[in-house]
């Protein structure tokens, strides 16, 4: 069918305490603007809430933003219990003030892509294009 | 040129008063090029428009500055603020700033603690220790200011939601030190109107915030009259994305929800007006930012002196706290921040700042390292000692673009904060979104701007170079976390259970009822009662507030 | 996740397979009829389809919070799509109404589900109606469905409920203006939320002039405190089953579901119709006599 016209569906959402939403915000209005349906969670979530949100909302990607360095916890755990839930194919990307050796560690923790400081918007709406479900 | 009336009277009176209890720097301001510096630059006609719109520094609307002499008598204050993970080692730096001379602290609290989560709490977990120190109870405290006498300094501390449990906390120490309450010394951000729009630390509904702010307000003014109770924060809004017009506007609404609950309350104005204290951001736009000050002052006169009637000028005066616009810095060649904030920083005291922090370059991307923090303090000293600004008042009043901008200022932000009127107040603008939603539009245009080089970043999206981006490594050991879990944990199986108990029923009645929330906070704080506990109390009460 | 495993998963009330299967509906893919034709056909019966709809701000979002809290305690499962318009200019979307239902996200009994217009004219309720029958079949019972009140399609999509309220507020403008130009009567009930606010008592008045108050049909929330929520969902139990009684709930069913096939039938028809323009030399003719002629190709020699 009209596969590659088929509406993306992504989910923005913010784990942790940190109430920083400027970025997460302008990514979905940017990402609607890109064409896509946008899910936004809300600040001050826990990864299972964000996971569970994302599976009942059957997501193409879920999208994290966290600024006070506690990423290195949170982000995996949101990939964790994504599988927990039957859903580990549901790509994870992260965003944040994220030094270049938690990059490494997050992607081998199944984080898919991890943005920081200085991104362009329009790469950030790129990659959730170009995201195919694990295993794909 | 004769004198204008109007202006010896403010050479005598005003400016003499002033210079007696506080000398100016020098005898006489020159440039480098030796032309004598005027103390301040006048109009050739000084009209009733003049006097109406700027007056003289010190005096009503204060457009011009709210000192008499300003920075000829006394610099602002440079006061730098760092956070680090444990009570313990945040102590250790206290120690050393205070040897070197300081005398003002400031504490930054980590996210746990800001939101009234002991740190064992679910959802605490990974954020222990990561922007700031965690305070669990009052051991932490006591190891926080270990040997540091609390009669001997002022402390800053960025707390809001659960500002009176950090108050509390100091006051509990200090009298275990055996200092006067009437001596200690220091501000609460304790803003948490701003929380709901901006920085996202709340916990209870507007209403019964603005209850306990209220309690802290009146019980301040009885034990503790040298704090300052609030600073009132348009800085987080600015970050947040609004413009500069919104930040004024937001932040002076805010400013007058907090007085109208007081007074309500049935406090004095002019009790509690003089302890009011705002926070402002600088960017990197000067003219627009130094007409945002002025602006700033002049509107919070009036609405002190006409709105509510508060009779001594001191409560008239918008005193300011600035930061450079930590939005502004890129990851981009890091070395540019420097220049990016000296130009805020100028703009700070070409606006007349009481005091300023200036961000580091590597501020907006990781703890900054130690040089690159003395080179912020450094831009601060070489604006003060080399740049001639502070040795004129308001040297740019009086310049067409300025004046001109802080007008438009003044009068657009009038109409915004009409607006929130008209909605009944800011409680309902925040209840609707309508506040959010100006800041989110606001920040969308700008990501936009950027993105369609409308506005230029340098470094951004233009004058790029071919380096990569690299976020250096900082890294809070996790070991901080399991470390403050466990001393918790231990301090609840130490405690006397039963006035815990006991301490904590208290704070119900007095929740659920009118009493002043502050002395049975103290008492649960003494007996050891953690954050999360004193919280929780509240939450059972007020309930909570969901974005 | 194959076609065989979402089928199952329904009835299992595995969260992923519901999630699929709406998107199947959504997608048009052709899986979605057997999915659909598996559904449990009792458990569709039975559900009932609660629509909530009113000005942006109004308390829509939060009134479903709490009528979920309510029904969980009740003992029910619960399912809520929430409905937000798509961009016509981008198709894109955004959907908030989940922030102010995080509470449930952990709660395996609350199905909730964000969907989009898409610039569909039917087409949305068509979607939602699949959506609320699949959330149904899967023990979801109620099914809440939120929407925008304004505009023609969210007109639609409360026509798939089985029992409709109308949110207003104090202090969201010129509202009751805005309210009696047609969900009035579309409205079974009309819910006067914020009544901690000046101004909700006149609104209230105000509207019981407008519908002629009969039994009860205004009602009034703070569902920020969680203040008459039951008595809300009481009167929506009552209004259904005086309806399920009456006969007239499945005369409202009915009427949607006609509605519904013919959605469906053109959301079908639109790709051949496309493909069939494509062949068409469009400059010459006037575009509506070409329709004509390809629509009578179309039907069977009686009824052209
Ligand atoms: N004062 C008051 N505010 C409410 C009440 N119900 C909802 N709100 C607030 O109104 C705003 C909009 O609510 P929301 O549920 O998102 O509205 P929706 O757009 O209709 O879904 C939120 O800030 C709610 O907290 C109420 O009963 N009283
Ligand atoms: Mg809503």
């Amino acid at each position: 069918m009209a596969e590659e016209k088929r509406i993306r569906r992504v989910l923005i959402g913010k784990p942790g305490l940190d109430g920083h939403d400027r970025g997460a915000k302008v990514i979905a209005r940017a990402l609607r603007d890109s064409g896509f349906e946008v899910i936004y969670t809300g600040i001050r979530r826990t990864p299972e809430q964000i996971a569970a949100a994302a599976v009942q909302e059957d997501v193409d990607a879920v999208g994290l933003s966290l600024l006070s360095g506690a990423h290195m916890e949170l982000f995996p755990e949101v990939v964790e219990h994504l599988k927990q839930r039957g859903a580990g194919d549901i790509p994870v990307i992260g965003g944040g003030i994220i030094p270049e050796e938690d990059v490494r560690a997050l992607k081998e923790k199944g984080i898919r892509k991890v943005f920081t400081p200085g991104t362009s918007i329009q790469e950030i709406a790129d990659a959730f294009r170009e995201l195919e479900p694990e295993g794909a | 040129m004769a004198k204008h009336p109007q202006y010896k009277e403010w050479e005598e009176k005003t400016l003499g008063k002033a210079l007696q209890k506080m000398p100016e720097r020098k005898a006489e301001f020159k440039t480098v090029g030796g032309l004598q510096l005027p103390r301040l630059a006048l109009p050739k006609e000084i009209d009733a428009e003049y006097i109406q719109k700027l007056g003289f520094p010190g005096e009503y609307p204060f457009t011009r500055g709210v000192q008499p002499s300003m920075y000829r008598s006394r610099l602002w204050t440079m006061r730098q603020y760092a956070g680090f993970s444990t009570a313990a080692e945040t102590n250790k730096r206290y120690r050393y700033l205070l040897e070197q001379g300081q005398t003002g602290l400031s504490v930054a609290f980590d996210l746990p603690t800001q939101i009234g989560y002991d740190s064992d709490h679910q959802m605490s977990r990974g954020e222990v220790g990561k922007v700031g120190v965690a305070i669990d109870s009052l051991a932490d405290m006591e190891v926080l200011f270990d040997q540091i006498p609390l009669g001997e300094v002022s402390t800053s501390m960025t707390i809001n939601s659960p500002a009176a449990v950090l108050l509390a906390m100091y006051v509990a120490l200090g009298e275990k030190q055996g200092v006067d309450r009437e001596k200690m010394r220091g501000t609460l951000q304790n803003d948490v109107l701003k929380e709901y729009v901006a920085r996202g630390t709340f916990i209870y509904p507007p209403r019964p915030s603005l209850r306990i702010i209220t309690d802290i307000f009146e019980w301040c003014g009885q034990n503790t009259p040298s704090f300052n109770t609030i600073s009132i924060s348009g800085y987080h809004i600015r970050e947040a994305g609004s413009t500069a017009v919104q930040e004024v506007a937001f932040t002076l609404a805010n400013g007058i929800s907090y007085v109208q609950a007081a007074l309500e309350a049935g406090l004095d104005v002019d009790v509690f007006g003089k302890r009011l204290s705002f926070f402002f951001g600088a960017t990197t736009d000067i003219m627009e930012e130094v007409a945002k000050f002025r602006a700033a002052r002049r509107m919070w006169a009036s609405i002190m002196r006409d709105r509510f009637q508060a009779q001594n000028p001191r409560s008239w005066m918008l005193r300011f706290h600035t930061q450079t616009a930590g939005h502004t810095l890129t990851a981009q060649q890091i070395d540019n921040n420097v220049v990016r904030v000296t130009l805020q920083a100028l703009s700070a005291v070409l606006g007349g700042t009481q005091s300023l922090h200036t961000n580091s370059k590597d501020e907006a991307l990781t703890l900054p390292t130690e040089e690159s923090v003395r080179t912020a303090l450094r831009t601060q000293q070489v604006i003060a000692h080399e740049s001639g600004v502070p040795d004129s008042i308001d040297p740019l009043g009086g310049s067409y673009l300025l004046e001109e901008l802080t007008d438009r200022i003044e009068s657009e932000a009038w109409e915004l904060m009409q607006k929130i009127e008209d909605m009944g107040g800011v409680i309902p603008a925040i209840e609707q979104g309508f506040i959010q939603r100006h800041i989110d539009d606001a920040a969308y245009t700008y990501q936009q701007e950027v993105e369609n080089k409308e506005r230029i970043m340098v470094g951004v999206n233009e004058f790029k170079s071919q380096e990569e981006v690299k976020v250096p490594l900082l890294r809070i050991d996790p070991e901080v976390e399991r470390a403050q879990v466990a001393q918790v944990q231990k301090v609840r199986s130490e405690r006397d259970e039963q006035e815990v108990e006991r301490s904590l029923a208290a704070l119900r009645e007095a929740a659920q009822g009118e009493d002043n929330l502050m002395p049975p906070i103290l008492e649960a704080v003494k007996q050891y009662a953690t954050i999360g506990e004193i919280c929780d109390v509240m939450r059972e009460v007020f309930g909570i507030h969901e974005e | 996740m194959d076609i065989e495993a979402v089928i199952s998963g329904i009835g299992e009330r595995n969260s992923r397979a519901i999630a699929r299967a709406i998107s199947l509906v959504e997608e048009g893919n052709p899986g979605a009829e057997r999915v659909l034709s598996s559904l449990d056909p009792p458990s569709v019966e039975k559900a009932m389809v609660a629509g909530i709809t009113g000005a942006p701000g109004a308390g829509k979002s939060t009134l479903t919070d709490k009528l979920i809290s309510h029904c969980r305690g009740l003992g029910k499962r619960v399912g809520v799509i929430g409905v937000d318009p798509s961009s016509p200019l981008t198709g894109g979307a955004i959907h908030g109404d989940r922030v102010r239902m995080m509470q449930h996200a952990l709660d395996e009994e609350v199905v909730i589900r964000s969907m989009a217009t898409r610039g569909r004219l039917g087409g949305l309720c068509a979607s939602a109606g699949a959506a609320a029958r699949i959330m149904a079949a899967s023990g979801c019972d109620p099914v809440i469905i939120e929407t925008v009140g304004v505009g023609q399609s969210e007109m639609d999509i409360i026509r798939i409920a089985d029992v409709t309220a109308l949110v207003s507020a104090p202090g969201l403008g010129d509202d009751i203006q805005a309210l009696k130009a047609g969900l009035l009567e579309v409205a079974d009930l009309m819910v006067v939320n914020k009544a901690d606010k000046p101004g909700a008592d006149m609104l209230s008045m105000e509207l019981k002039e407008a519908v002629g108050d009969r039994e009860g049909r205004v009602l009034e929330t703070v569902a920020s405190k969680g203040e008459g929520i039951a008595e809300l969902f009481r009167a929506i139990t009552d209004v259904f089953g005086k309806n399920v009684n009456s006969g007239e709930r499945d005369r409202r069913r009915c009427e949607a579901r006609r509605a519904e096939v013919v959605d469906w039938s053109l959301e079908m028809l639109r790709p051949h119709l496309q493909r069939m323009a494509q062949g068409e030399e469009v400059l010459s003719g006037d575009p509506r006599n070409r329709a004509r002629a390809i629509v009578q190709s179309l039907l069977p020699p009686e009824d052209r």
